[in-house]
């Protein structure tokens, strides 16, 4: 496995690589992220410290990530994939059995300069895997079920760890990005009928456990999910996360209560307004105009990349790039969804945006990769 | 290994297919994000706008400063001072054990304080304080103060509570104020929101509860934004209360004082009553107890003393009391009989110590009986049988209406707790509440002002006045609302012959400055300050045939609670009445003997406006009344009299 693989008959070398870099996604992103800390200042009572400063110390990190992974040839990233995913389970077993609790989960480890959320990790290299096995594996071999059954372990591994600290919602994300990816790669439609069916089996599954000592999740999962079937039943209690987080951005109205007067966040109504739930403060400040602006510069990301990958001829760099942004839609999607009373309570911040050390760096590193992939794809 | 082209373009258009597939999912997907923030945003914006106020918009009551109470030169009575507490904020106080540590080393904590500090915490949102300390002395407040750097999260507060500078002297009338309770909030049918405010204040007796509306005033609103947890960001806006309005009372607070020290030891009360306008100017029951002792809270020993006080100093004697108003009565009677014209110009009759009616014989007091007396020696030394006489031809009927036209068995309007109605009986009043038919035993009972008549020290003052006056002298109690002169009421004519009335003064004039008059021991001899006045003993028990028998124990040596009620009432200066006085000593045996002295003296510090001169005392009383007067100003010396120029 090497460059020559690659049909590439001028590559950009050394510093040039800067220009080949996709730029408009790299400019989005720095946008998004300026909007994080235009609502982390918010959310702070108008004061960088304690989340917008640091904030924004992490993206400058991560653009410089970014830009650094960007530099090395995928070529060599994808030499990695495999190692890259042993480690990363190898972190997440970690977790298991040395794992700082927070929240009620088994979530990071401390390195002492951050915490690391090894299941963040797992969302890149899992699709790094799994674009690597793609690309590796004759495409006529693909739909035949031993074939099928290997990227099935290598999801269902990591999904079932990440399940067990619990983390519902990063879980939920893996299966979705890595079956994700076995579509892009062109597994056969029956394996994902399949699935599906014995997913409502699962879920039926889980819902006959409940009270039973084989319990499948967490009281407080289901307590989530009965809530959000109907919020109305525990104003108070539970439900008031998503009533609240409705409040907040249907006060918002169309132009918003302009900037640093949302009353329900700065009054605290809000809970985790830093984290998962900062989209309400934006669409209650920032109103209708604000909250679409938003998702209009998540869809323009997705679209660069998705641009970006039908460009590229080469199979490991598509697969790579389509699974990063599909990666990115889950986040921000599940996160939207949850705040708009669409979807239960799962813990998924706001990429991006939402405060937190670990997601950004993880996710600019991921695309540290997707530019890699856009500079040095085959021409 | 190397792939052919034909390999990556298979592969390629394969990839672009399915990634156009979940791209236009994911299109699909966020067009239906987008639509549901429009849905939010823009259809239900109105609605939830509407939530977000509601969460975030709170109703505070500003509690209303209560209104103060002067008397009528302007003396402070009831005031409202700063009381001060010492509070801890949890969420401020980082280690609580050991800043409770520090703060029991600089100030003494009761025990127990720190447990119940600790237990209210924990059931309270932690910015809300929690007091330590509710009635802090200036001296804990400044130590607190002085330490505050360590001790954080421990701050004074100040707040206002009424203080009642007068102490004991105004018990009765003011009463007092304390925390609203359930019982009290039952009572009220519509209770206003300030009533549930912590710790507010509510009049409990007295003046402070009969004029609650007025002196509570309107409780004020602001507008506060809160946070989830219920804390006070910022105020919107505000609305100012209406403070309670300032009373001003028609008592002299120093004369008031006097007469209460001038009653302290007996089981007595005194009414002084301005004979012009009405004005109560001093109306004493004794003994007293501080009404501060009750906004603080009463400790149980404290209020054990008070119920357990057999002289019942919680009771408001003026007003609640009732007693058989004895010989003070007769005015009335003689009145009755009077206008009913059934005394001759110079009727006498005879007493020979005992009437018998209808089988039953009635003594005079004085088993030997007075012999011949015309009105005026019958008043004068109080002679029974004259007005068992009068009272059988008068009849019951037209005595009671006469002793209701004087101010006897109606309820006077005056804002005190427990105002008593009082009886002037009549055959259907006898009927109904007893089912027995009225006899003549006890119309000659009644004409003495014993048997089923019943009076209270407030309406033989009003009696009194109305006798000197003729006028229809009605007790005020209230001077001015907010500097607003309350209006005097019933000033007319009783509509009784003035040489009656004359007769009347006379005899009383007569009782008190004749020689052989019942109260000749208590006369005031400066010549413009003479009063007259009758005296009054009422018994308390049946004296059965057999004691009479063996002679009437004396007083002296019978128990307290045996012994007659002493009374007096009396109007003075005679020739142009000024004030009226009636002064009851419980049990205090004769009313010439422990009464009048009493009302001598009170007139005289009422007339005076202070302490009298000796020479207004005949010569003899002067030693005693001197050493009496000096053991007086010892008992009461700090009474302050704001704006009185004592002449």
């Amino acid at each position: 496995m090497s460059y020559l693989e690659y049909n590439v008959k001028h590559t950009p070398t050394g510093l040039r690589k800067i220009f080949y870099l996709n730029w408009p996604v790299a400019i989005l992103l720095a946008t998004v992220s300026g909007a994080g800390f235009l609502m982390l200042y918010s959310v702070a009572g108008g004061s960088f410290s304690p989340w917008a400063e640091p904030q924004m110390k992490r993206f400058a990190a991560g653009f410089a990530l970014m830009i650094f992974v960007a530099m090395v040839p995928i070529w060599f990233w994808r030499s990695l994939s495999g190692m890259a995913y042993l480690v990363t389970l190898l972190l997440l077993v970690a977790v298991e059995l040395f794992g700082t609790v927070g929240m009620g989960a088994q979530r990071w480890i401390d390195l002492g300069f951050m915490r690391l959320q090894p299941s963040e990790l797992m969302k890149i290299t899992l699709v790094m895997l799994l674009a690597a096995y793609y690309d590796w594996l004759p495409a006529k071999k693909t739909s035949r079920p031993l074939w099928v059954l290997i990227p099935v372990v290598i999801i269902i591994v990591p999904v079932m760890l990440v399940l067990r600290q619990p983390d519902l919602g990063t879980s939920i994300l893996l299966l979705a990005a890595g079956g994700g990816l076995m579509f892009l790669a062109g597994v056969h439609w029956a394996y994902f009928a399949a699935v599906i069916a014995s997913g409502i089996g699962l879920v039926t599954a889980v819902f006959q456990s409940r009270g039973t000592t084989w319990q499948l999740i967490k009281d407080y999962q289901f307590r989530r999910i009965d809530t959000f079937l109907d919020p109305s039943s525990d104003p108070l209690g539970a439900g008031y996360h998503i009533t609240q987080s409705k409040i907040a951005l249907g006060s918002g109205g169309w132009t918003g209560r302009g900037f640093m007067q949302g009353t329900q966040s700065r009054l605290n109504f809000l809970p985790e307004k830093h984290t998962d739930f900062i989209f309400t403060t934006l669409a209650e400040e920032f109103g209708f105009v604000g909250a679409i602006s938003l998702l209009g510069l998540y869809t323009l990301i997705i679209l660069f990349c998705v641009w970006s990958a039908l460009l590229n001829k080469d199979r490991f760099s598509s697969l790579l790039i389509l699974g990063i942004a599909l990666n990115f839609f889950l986040f921000f999607a599940v996160n939207m969804s949850m705040v708009m009373g669409l979807a239960p309570v799962v813990g998924v911040p706001l990429p991006l945006v939402s405060f937190g050390g670990s997601a950004m760096l993880v996710l600019m590193l991921a695309f540290g990769l997707m530019q890699s992939a856009h500079v040095h794809r085959p021409r | 290994m190397k792939k052919t082209r034909a390999e990556t373009d298979f592969s390629h258009r394969h990839i672009s297919r399915r990634a156009a597939l979940l791209g236009g999912a994911q299109l699909l997907f966020i067009g239906g994000l987008a639509a549901r923030m429009r849905y939010l945003q823009v259809e239900e914006a109105d609605q939830f706008r509407l939530l977000a106020e509601e969460n975030r918009i709170n109703v505070r009551l500003i509690p209303p400063s209560r209104g103060e109470v002067f008397d009528r030169n302007g003396a402070r009575l009831a005031q409202n001072a700063p009381s001060y507490r010492i509070v801890i904020v949890r969420e401020d106080a980082g280690d609580v054990d050991e800043t409770l540590g520090k703060l029991a080393k600089i100030i003494r904590l009761e025990e127990g304080t720190v447990e119940r500090v600790k237990e209210e915490m924990r059931r309270s949102a932690p910015f809300l304080p929690v007091t330590v300390i509710s009635d802090a002395s200036w001296d804990e407040i400044s130590r607190v103060s002085v330490n505050a750097p360590a001790l954080p999260g421990i701050t004074p507060e100040v707040g206002l509570s009424r203080v009642y500078p007068q102490g004991s002297d105004f018990a009765h009338v003011l009463g007092y104020v304390g925390p609203v309770s359930d019982y009290d909030l039952s009572k009220i049918e519509d209770p206003e929101p300030v009533l549930m405010i912590p710790r507010f204040q509510i009049g409990k007796v007295g003046v402070e509860t009969k004029l609650e509306p007025l002196l509570r005033g309107k409780a004020g609103a602001k507008r506060v934004e809160v946070n989830a947890a219920g804390r006070v960001m910022r105020e919107l806006d505000r609305q100012e209360g209406k403070p309670g309005s300032d009373i001003q009372l028609t008592i002299d607070s120093a004369l008031q004082g006097y007469v209460q020290a001038r009653i302290s030891k007996e089981s007595a009360s005194a009414v002084i009553i301005d004979c012009d306008t009405g004005d109560l100017l001093a109306c004493a029951s004794a003994p007293s107890f501080d009404p501060n002792l009750f906004v603080r809270g009463i400790s149980q020993a404290d209020y054990g003393a008070l119920t357990g006080n057999k002289y019942r100093p919680l009771a408001s004697k003026t007003v609640q009391g009732l007693y058989p108003p004895g010989s003070t009565f007769k005015m009335i009677t003689a009145m009755a009989a009077l206008e009913a014209g059934l005394i001759g110009p110079d009727e006498t009759a005879y007493c020979p110590g005992h009437l018998t009616v209808s089988g039953r014989r009635f003594h005079c007091w004085k088993r030997a009986g007075h012999g011949w007396v015309d009105l005026q020696d019958s008043l004068k030394k109080s002679c029974d049988v004259y007005y068992y006489d009068l009272a059988i031809k008068v009849g019951i009927e037209k005595i009671s209406a006469m002793a209701r036209r004087f101010g006897l068995g109606i309820k006077h309007d005056v804002p005190m707790s427990a105002v008593a109605e009082g009886l002037a009986p009549t055959m259907q009043w006898k009927e109904t509440f007893h089912g027995q038919p009225w006899r003549v035993g006890d119309t000659v009972n009644s004409s003495i002002g014993q048997g089923f008549l019943l009076a209270s020290p407030l309406q033989l003052a009003v009696m009194s006045a109305r006798i000197a006056t003729g006028r229809e002298v009605s007790p005020r109690l209230i001077k001015s609302v907010d500097g607003v002169e309350q209006p005097l009421r019933g000033g007319e004519s009783l509509g009784v012959n003035e040489n009656n009335l004359r007769k009347m003064r006379r005899a009383m004039h007569a009782v008190v400055n004749d020689r052989r008059g019942t109260a000749y021991r208590s006369r005031i001899i400066a010549e413009d300050m003479r009063m007259a006045g009758k005296t009054g003993t009422s018994q308390v028990r049946n004296i059965t045939a057999a004691e009479r028998r063996a002679g009437v124990i004396r007083n002296e040596d019978l128990p307290w609670e045996r012994r007659d009620h002493a009374l007096f009432v009396n109007f003075a200066p005679f020739d142009r009445p000024k004030i009226a006085v009636s002064v009851i000593v419980e049990h205090g045996g004769g009313g010439s003997k422990a009464a009048a002295p009493i009302a001598r003296d009170i007139t005289l510090q009422a007339l005076y406006g202070g302490q009298p001169p000796l020479e207004a005392y005949p010569a003899k009383d002067r030693d005693r009344i001197a050493t009496q007067q000096e053991e007086l100003r010892a008992i009461q010396p700090l009474v302050s009299i704001n704006g009185r120029d004592q002449a």
